[in-house]
């Protein structure tokens, strides 16, 4: 068995699916966080697996603006999780699904 | 031969982290898991020869973002086991195992359809190509600096915006009436000084 860039695309699709799964699946908003990073990570996977079989670095360029992406989305997310459980703790992505304080 | 060992491996490791974080009751061990799946995906960029972002996923991913959970989940003391025995919403949990299996099938025939569309696309050359004299971090940052600059400058914008939020969403506010009777008393000390001063005398 020789490793080609279907085997990264399909690990990539599997991976994907777990962080979809589990970010419908959990209530936790941290968890729900951590799932999006899971999917986040599927793409990059396979974003450099396409650069590989294009012969193209712009794949790896995409990875690094989706980590910058990601590193910010962390930052402003769990910022928003901290304002919220000072609030209400303990509180389930349930609890604030009307918006409102 | 080898190439194939350390992508299975590689693999299995990203998966069961994978399905770890999901499935922990504790978001401590999920955040752990998180870890191993990020360091699954840095073996796999190496075994793609990405160096230099599997070097970026270690330190960026593991060393910042995962710490960074952690942090928020100590802060905030909600170590403590989810209570999985009520559903919130009714069927919930069936839907989107259902909704799972559907993604995963599209994926997949995705996955061969483009397989099928790539093949007809031209290989790059020139600064872009991956089997340039370059080494891998010269060839991403001639790349970075001449055709993407514009976004990397829009990332530091990014970044800096990112920074006030999180200043302005987690600052102490004090509350309005609150912050008018500081100025009121502020406002009366000079007032009511002079006098206690010259009773003292």
């Amino acid at each position: 068995m020789e490793v080609t860039g279907d085997y990264y695309l399909i690990l990539s699709a599997v991976l994907f699916v777990i962080g979809a799964v589990g970010l419908l699946l959990r209530r936790n908003p941290l968890v729900m966080f951590m799932c999006v990073e899971l999917m986040l990570n599927a793409v990059n996977i396979s974003f450099v697996a396409f650069g590989v079989s294009l012969n193209d670095v712009s794949g790896q360029i995409a990875v690094f603006f989706v980590l910058v992406v990601a590193a910010v989305e962390v930052v402003v997310g769990l910022a928003l999780v901290v304002a919220i459980n000072r609030r209400r703790p303990s509180a389930t992505a349930d609890d604030v699904s009307v918006l409102r304080g | 031969m080898t190439e194939t060992i350390v992508f299975l491996v590689g693999a299995a490791i990203i998966l069961v982290g994978a399905i770890g974080v999901v499935a922990s009751r504790n978001p401590v061990h999920s955040a752990l898991f998180l870890i191993q799946t990020l360091f699954g995906v840095a073996v796999l960029f190496v075994l793609q020869e990405a160096h230099f972002l599997a070097a970026v996923q270690v330190v960026v991913y593991a060393g910042a973002i995962v710490i960074l959970f952690l942090f928020v989940i100590m802060l905030l003391g909600v170590d403590t086991a989810d209570d999985w025995s009520v559903e919130p919403l009714g069927g919930q949990r069936p839907l989107a195992i259902i909704a799972g299996a559907a993604l995963l099938g599209c994926g997949l025939v995705l996955v061969m359809v483009l397989t099928d569309v790539l093949s007809g696309f031209v290989r790059s050359t020139g600064d872009r190509a991956l089997d340039n004299e370059f080494t891998d971090i010269e060839r991403i940052g001639r790349v970075l600096f001449t055709d993407y600059a514009l976004a990397f400058e829009i990332t530091a914008a990014l970044l800096t915006i990112a920074v006030i939020g999180a200043v302005v969403l987690t600052r102490n506010l004090i509350k309005e009436e609150r912050l008018e009777e500081l100025e009121a008393t502020s406002l009366e000390l000079p007032a009511v000084a002079p006098d206690e001063i010259s009773e003292v005398h």
